[in-house]
C-alpha cells in the first residue's frame, strides 16, 4: 500500500468483508442460481462506506484514490464474494466514460450521484451480434434535427449486461452514423427513462447475484446533454474504459484466487489420510506451492499496470496482460483447489466448486483473453 | 444534546482468549484487540439522536494505550470527540473501580445530557457497570433498553423482558445501556476515517481526574481470579447403538445429565 490511508481502506474493505458479505455469500449464491438477484443492499452498504467511487476526484464525491488502492479493494471484496466484487468493478467502468471524457457542467450535475453510492450503473456495450467486435453494432441514436440536437432516440438491443433493470443509469454505445467504429457514440441513460425495457435474465454457470440481460432500448428519448465527448468517439471511449475495467476484472480474479488458495491450504491442513495431513504429502503441498506462486505473480502483475495508470503513463498493455495472466491463473488455482479437496471438491458442500465456475467467466468478459492477446500482439508489434 | 457513550477496548472474542500467567488479569497483549461490539449499538444509538437534532458525541474509555482504537474506531462511525483514560494503577480494577472512574471523567467532560453504554462488555459480561455508574452520576438508569427516544427533557426507553415489554421514561440527564436489538451499527465511511484524524482526543490520568490511585487497580479489587484453568478439549460423544431401546436410553442419558 503505497499510504497509511490505503491500508486503513483496506481494514475497513475486510470488516465489512467480514461482517456483511462472506457470511451470506454460499447462501445467496445458492438462491439465486434458481433466480438471479442482485443483493442490492450491500451496494448501498459498500456505497455508504464510500467504496464505490474510490477512483474518481473528490471534488464530485469520489474517493480520489489511485488505482493501486483501489484494486486492492476489490480484491479483497473478490475474496469475499466474487459477484460484489465484479458488479463493483462494473459500476466504477460505468461511472468512467463521463468522469474521464464529460465536460465540466456534465461531470458536476451527474457524477455526484453515481458516485454517491446510492446509484448503480450497467454498461451497455456488446450486442449479440456485436462481441469482441464491438465496431459492428446496429444499436442506433437519431438525433432530433440535424445540426445541434436536443435529444437523441435510441433503438436497438444492448446484451450481456449486468446490472440490467437493476440499474440507476445506463452507461451506452450507440451508432449515430454508419461510419464502422468511428460512428459509435457515449450516451448516459437514466434508469427511468421510458422505453428501457429488459429480458429475462440469462441462467449462467455462477455470479448468479450478479444478474445479466438484455437491455431494449424501444425508442427511448435521451437529452442530447447526455452525450458524453463529441459523436463518432464512442469507440475510443469504450476502449479507454475497458483498459481500466480490465484491472478491476485482473483484481477481482485475484482475489478470488486467494479464496480457493486459502480454502485449499486450510483442507488440506485439516483432511487426513495414511494417518497424517494430506497437506504432508509433497505432491499435493507442490501443489498448494504452485497455487501460491500463480496468485502472487497475479497480484504484482495487476498491482504493476496500476502503478503505470497512477504515474499517468501509457497501460493498456499491461492492462491486458494482468486481464490475461491474472483470470488465466484464477482459472487454473480455482481448478487446482477443487482438486486439493478431491471429492468434497466436487460438491456443494464446500465453495471450491463455486470458485471454479465463477473463475470461468473471467476468461471471458471484459474482453476474453483471446482479445487480450490480440491487444497485447499488436501493441508489441506494431508501437 | 450531549451525549458521553462509555466503550470499552476488548480482545477479539474470535482470536484465542486468555489471561495472564502474572496476576490472572485478561490477557490485552497477546491478542488482538478492538471496539466492544456491544459498545457499536451504543455509538450508533448517540450518532443516531444528534443527527436528529444537534449537539455533540464524546466517546469515553478507560484502559491501556492500544484502548485508544476503540476511541478511534466510534471516531471514525461518526463521534465528536474522544476522551481516553489510561493509567498504570487501573490495571486490574473491578466494576466498582471502573465506575468511579468513568463518574470522574464524565463530570470533567460537563455534564451531559445522557449517558449510553453497552448491556455488557464482551470480555468481562457483567453488565452492572451501568447501574453502578448511574448511581454515582447520581442520574436515574435505564438500562437494557432496545428502543430509544428522547424528547422534552425526557429519555423513553423499551425494555424486552421474557413476559413482557416495558416502557420506562426517564427525565434527563440519565443512563440509558442499550442492548444489541437496538440498531444496526453503521460501517465507519472512507470520509470518517479520514475525519477522524482531525477530530480531538484527550487522554487522562487518575491525577487529572482527582481520582486516588488507592481507591482503583487489583489491590483494591472486590473480587479477584485465584487462579485458572483451559477448558478441557472436548470429548468425544458417547455413542449409543439402537437394539430396541434407544429412545429409554436417550432419556435416560438425559435424565442423567439433568437435561430432562
Amino acid at each position: 500500500m503505497p499510504t497509511e490511508e490505503g491500508e486503513e481502506l483496506l481494514a475497513l474493505t475486510r470488516e465489512i468483508c467480514d461482517k456483511a458479505l462472506r457470511p451470506r455469500a454460499d447462501e445467496a449464491e445458492e438462491r439465486a442460481a434458481g433466480s438471479p438477484e442482485l443483493p442490492r443492499d450491500i451496494f448501498r452498504t459498500l456505497g455508504r462506506a464510500g467504496l464505490l467511487s474510490l477512483p474518481y476526484p473528490e471534488e464530485y464525491g469520489g474517493g480520489g484514490q489511485p488505482y493501486e488502492v483501489y484494486l486492492q479493494v476489490v480484491e479483497e471484496i473478490a475474496s469475499a464474494w466474487m459477484s460484489i466484487a465484479v458488479g463493483v468493478s462494473v459500476h466504477s467502468l460505468t461511472c468512467y466514460p463521463l468522469a474521464r471524457f464529460g465536460t465540466e457542467s456534465q461531470r458536476r450535475a451527474l457524477l455526484p450521484a453515481m458516485l454517491s453510492g446510492e446509484q448503480l450503473g450497467a454498461y451497455c456495450l456488446s450486442e449479440r451480434q456485436a462481441g469482441s467486435d464491438v465496431g459492428s453494432m446496429t444499436t442506433r441514436a437519431t438525433p432530433d434535427g440535424p445540426a445541434t440536437p436536443r435529444s437523441y432516440r435510441v433503438k436497438g438491443t444492448k446484451a450481456w449486461i449486468s446490472h440490467a433493470g437493476h440499474a440507476d443509469f445506463y452507461t451506452a454505445f450507440v451508432r449515430t452514423s454508419d461510419d464502422g467504429s468511428r460512428g459509435l457514440s457515449c450516451l448516459v441513460v437514466p434508469g427511468d427513462a421510458p422505453g428501457l425495457a429488459f429480458g429475462t435474465p440469462e441462467k449462467k454457470m455462477g455470479l448468479h447475484c450478479d444478474p445479466v440481460a438484455e437491455v431494449h432500448f424501444e425508442g427511448v428519448e435521451v437529452a442530447a446533454d447526455r452525450l458524453v465527448g463529441t459523436p463518432g468517439q464512442g469507440m475510443a471511449i469504450a476502449l479507454s474504459a475497458l483498459d481500466s475495467g480490465r484491472l478491476g476484472i485482473a483484481a477481482a480474479a485475484t482475489g478470488l484466487a486467494q479464496a480457493a488458495l486459502d480454502l485449499a491450504v486450510r483442507y488440506a491442513l485439516d483432511r487426513e489420510q495414511f494417518g497424517r495431513p494430506i497437506a504432508d504429502f509433497e505432491g499435493l503441498a507442490f501443489l498448494l506451492a504452485d497455487m501460491e506462486a500463480a496468485v502472487t505473480s497475479s497480484r504484482a502483475t495487476y498491482l504493476h499496470a496500476a502503478r503505470l495508470h497512477d504515474a499517468g503513463r501509457p497501460f493498456s498493455r499491461e492492462a491486458a496482460v494482468a486481464k490475461l495472466v491474472c483470470t488465466d491463473a484464477a482459472m487454473q488455482v480455482t481448478t487446482d483447489a477443487v482438486q486439493v479437496l478431491g471429492g468434497a471438491g466436487y460438491t456443494r458442500d464446500f465453495p471450491a466448486e463455486r470458485y471454479f465456475r465463477e473463475a470461468k467467466v473471467t476468461q471471458i468478459f471484459e474482453g476474453t483473453n483471446q482479445i487480450q492477446r490480440l491487444v497485447i500482439s499488436r501493441q508489441l508489434l506494431r508501437g | 444534546m450531549n451525549i458521553v457513550v462509555c466503550v470499552k477496548h476488548v480482545p477479539d472474542a474470535q482470536s484465542d482468549r486468555t489471561f495472564n500467567e502474572s496476576d490472572s488479569t485478561t490477557d490485552r497483549e497477546g491478542v488482538d484487540g478492538l471496539l466492544s461490539e456491544l459498545d457499536e449499538y451504543a455509538v450508533e444509538a448517540a450518532l443516531k439522536l444528534v443527527e436528529e437534532g444537534e449537539g455533540e458525541v464524546t466517546v469515553l474509555t478507560i484502559g491501556p494505550a492500544q484502548a485508544a482504537d476503540a476511541v478511534k474506531k466510534a471516531l471514525q462511525m461518526g463521534a465528536d470527540k474522544g476522551v481516553h483514560v489510561s493509567d498504570e494503577a487501573i490495571h486490574g480494577s473491578d466494576a466498582v473501580a471502573t465506575s468511579l472512574v468513568l463518574a470522574e471523567a464524565i463530570r470533567k467532560i460537563g455534564s451531559p445530557d445522557l449517558v449510553l453504554t453497552g448491556m455488557a462488555s464482551t470480555d468481562g459480561t457483567m453488565g452492572v457497570v451501568p447501574a453502578m455508574l448511574a448511581e454515582r452520576l447520581g442520574v436515574p438508569q435505564v438500562t437494557y433498553a432496545s428502543e430509544l427516544t428522547v424528547s422534552d427533557g425526557t429519555a423513553t426507553i423499551r425494555r424486552d423482558g421474557d413476559t413482557a415489554s416495558e416502557t420506562i421514561v426517564a427525565t434527563l440527564p440519565a443512563l440509558v445501556s442499550v442492548t444489541d436489538q437496538i440498531n444496526e451499527p453503521r460501517y465507519p465511511s472512507f470520509k470518517g476515517i479520514m475525519a477522524a484524524k482531525k477530530k480531538p482526543v484527550e487522554t487522562w490520568s487518575l491525577a487529572d481526574l482527582g481520582v486516588d490511585a488507592s481507591q482503583v487497580g487489583l489491590d483494591a479489587a472486590w473480587t479477584k481470579v485465584e487462579s485458572f484453568t483451559k477448558r478441557p478439549p472436548r470429548q468425544q460423544g458417547q455413542i449409543v447403538t439402537d437394539e430396541g431401546d434407544g429412545g429409554t436410553r436417550l432419556a435416560e442419558f438425559l435424565s442423567a445429565q439433568k437435561f430432562i
